[in-house]
């Protein structure tokens, strides 16, 4: 089978036009540095199966980032039929070099221009053919995004694939010698073929800076459009949970209980108290969390994120971490395990593992449906989002505070230079992709965690045979009972704490496996805890949620990116022991100030 | 010796040498600072932060003691 590579300098688009070449959706963002593993795709190409290769971007060949790293193997490592050199039309003046860098691999190429849209607006005009008889290759205009200029592009990839020859580049790093020569014919190229204007004519970009990074209000501003959005998810997302759970209620008592009344009480208690619930609990939190996801992905796109990072910089650095750092850690309310391999752009080994420390601190999206539907049971309406608020300060208080404690130990001295790209609209064909994206990730979760977890609390709950289901008798009960001298000082009990070892696989079925455990689900749930628990319980029982560990899927990347089983022991003990200590000085002093 | 970091918001320079271990260098080059080119501070961030600056067509941020690295012609 032949093979396509796609290869440029970070966010050049080489996703976008992956998308649109697969048919995928692999992650795009306003943010360099997004294409975090390799995606193979196979295409079908002039009556051909073709694999296409996303690598991840790249500055040079001599890189010597984890990226970097990354694409050097691959190139050493695998034949390659098309090399697809992807750059932005308004920045040829400098990613030209990467094209003739590869063009001397003597890899079959071809350029593609991608981002012709952008180039229009800032009035860039290039002369496709006479760059293309000067480099000797083929060269094509097009916006991946927009899809113009896509037709032709393709066409041209399928006629250099049908002529190409495969090519086993192995002393690649020898052929990369002569970067003086390529400066020289750059030059020479560029003189002939491209005219930029002296300042780019990019008004809306400036005039936006101009508010969003202003000395005094960026910071203020940053944290107000946060605040928006998340007003502006919950407000949407309520009605549809709502009714996601009206229907599944409806579902149940119409269809579901009438089916199984002649069923074995085990089999109706096991698919409709312990998989139904527990699953249907968790499902409707899916439409608030797509409108996440759709909304943090806007402001990937948007390039909101390099801003974040210019702004936080200064306080990042005094925790001896970095821009990226931060941009990593929000990145990390969506989940967890793209924030940790975003980490890759860093070279100083320090510097990743401090940011890979603070990470998992991050209240991630499954972490926030169990404070949701907490804060809903226990708190008022009007305290509840209060109560969620405090949380994210929390979840920022304990980053921080584990940065500053741990900084000495991993000291780095990583310059931080970042690129500021133009802000971009996301169009509604991405949007609706990454949506679409999350639902399916979910689903892909909810198939093998979920249901696994909460059938084996069903398990614990109702077993032995013949005792009490959920009594202290059952399995559940004695576990309960056996780690009551370590969590009764910070105020979770029994049921709670079988919830939170079910957290550690994935939090998502913490609120699963409470549905099971009180053998209720929705509205019923939320009435039976607020009846068990007083807020002073609740609020120590999210607190030990949010801090004690991450899931089993980031604890397995942590490994896989650290490659240091001591450094993820020491990971897990650390936010173990934070969580135990956080949430007993908070209850013992709730308790003691008479709550 | 009169350094980026010397720079105040609005002004330029031009880019006389930069002082930097290599792998810095070869990030630098890539994205656009290379000797004789012009390069502009747009902003510098709050605190210390930052400084915003504009070579060619790439608009880029970094920090003062790396600004301190890259030399300007007097």
């Amino acid at each position: 089978m032949k093979r396509i590579a796609l290869l440029g300098m970070p966010n050049t688009g080489k996703s976008t036009f992956f998308n649109r070449i697969t048919g995928a959706s692999a992650r795009v963002g306003n943010w360099p540095g997004v294409t975090i593993d390799l995606m193979g795709a196979k295409v079908i190409m002039g009556g051909e199966m073709v694999e296409v290769v996303d690598l991840p971007g790249i500055y040079d060949l001599h890189g010597f980032s984890d990226d970097e790293q990354v694409v050097r193997h691959f190139l050493e490592n695998n034949a390659i039929d098309l090399a697809l050199i992807i750059l932005n039309s308004c920045q040829l003046d400098r990613q030209l070099s990467l094209a003739l860098q590869l063009k001397q691999l003597n890899l079959p190429c071809l350029l593609l221009l991608n981002m012709a849209d952008e180039a229009k607006r800032f009035g860039v005009t290039v002369d496709a053919d006479k760059m293309s008889q000067q480099l000797d290759l083929p060269v094509m205009m097009m916006s991946a995004k927009y899809g113009e200029g896509y037709k032709p592009a393709f066409d041209a990839i399928t006629h250099a694939l049908r002529n190409a020859q495969p090519v086993m580049p192995q002393q690649m790093h020898d052929k990369l010698a002569a970067d003086d020569a390529i400066e020289q014919q750059m030059e020479q190229v560029l003189k002939s073929a491209v005219q930029i204007p002296p300042r780019l004519s990019d008004d809306l970009t400036t005039k936006l800076d101009r508010v969003m990074l202003h000395p005094w209000l960026g910071l203020p501003i940053f944290f107000g459009v946060m605040y928006l959005l998340f007003q502006a998810i919950f407000l949407l997302g309520k009605p549809l949970q709502d009714g996601i759970n009206w229907a599944l209620l409806a579902f149940k008592d119409g269809a579901l209980v009438p089916l199984l009344a002649s069923a074995p009480a085990w089999v109706s208690g096991l698919l409709i108290d312990g998989i139904y619930n527990g699953v249907g609990t968790v499902a409707a939190f899916v439409p608030i969390i797509v409108l996440f996801f759709l909304f943090m992905a806007i402001v990937e796109d948007t390039g909101y994120l390099s801003r974040a990072a210019f702004l936080m910089d200064a306080l990042m650095a005094r925790m001896g971490l970095d821009g990226r750092s931060f941009v990593m850690l929000l990145l990390g309310f969506g989940c967890n395990v793209p924030a940790l391999m975003g980490t890759r752009v860093m070279r100083s080994r320090a510097l990743r593992l401090l940011t890979m420390l603070v990470i998992p601190l991050s209240l991630c999206s499954a972490r926030l449906q169990v404070f949701l539907f907490i804060s809903a049971a226990i708190f008022s309406p009007k305290a509840a989002p209060l109560v969620l608020f405090s949380l994210y300060l929390m979840s920022f208080a304990t980053a921080l505070l584990t940065a500053l404690i741990f900084k000495r130990r991993l000291v780095s001295h990583e310059p931080f230079v970042l690129e500021m790209p133009p802000y971009r609209f996301p169009t509604l064909r991405q949007m609706v992709l990454r949506g679409w994206h999350e639902v399916r990730h979910f689903l892909n979760r909810a198939s093998k965690f979920i249901v696994a977890g909460v059938v084996l609390v069903w398990l614990l709950t109702h077993f032995p045979a013949g005792v009490a289901p959920g009594s202290s008798a059952t399995w559940a009960g004695q576990i309960g009972a056996w780690m009551a001298p370590i969590l009764d000082p910070v105020g979770i009990n029994n049921q709670l704490a079988i919830a939170l070892i079910f957290g550690f696989v994935a939090k998502e079925i913490v609120i699963g496996s409470l549905a099971v455990i009180y053998g209720m689900e929705g509205a019923a749930l939320s009435q039976h805890m607020a009846g068990s628990l007083d807020w002073v319980q609740a609020y120590s029982f999210m607190l030990f949620t949010l801090i004690y560990t991450p899931c089993l899927s980031t604890i397995a990347t942590l490994k896989s990116e650290s490659k240091s089983l001591r450094y993820v022991a020491m990971a897990l003990a650390w936010s173990l022991g934070l969580a135990w200590v956080v949430s007993f000085v908070f209850y013992q002093t709730a308790r003691a100030l008479g709550y | 010796m009169s350094t980026l970091a010397n720079l105040k918001p609005g002004q330029s320079g031009i880019i006389q040498a930069i002082h930097s271990e290599q792998a810095l260098y070869y990030r630098l080059a890539a994205m656009g600072f290379r000797i004789g080119k012009k390069i502009e501070v747009v902003r510098s961030a709050r605190f210390a932060g930052p400084l915003h600056v504009r070579v060619g067509s790439t608009d880029i941020m970094l920090r003062r003691n790396e600004a301190q690295h890259i030399e300007l012609a007097a």
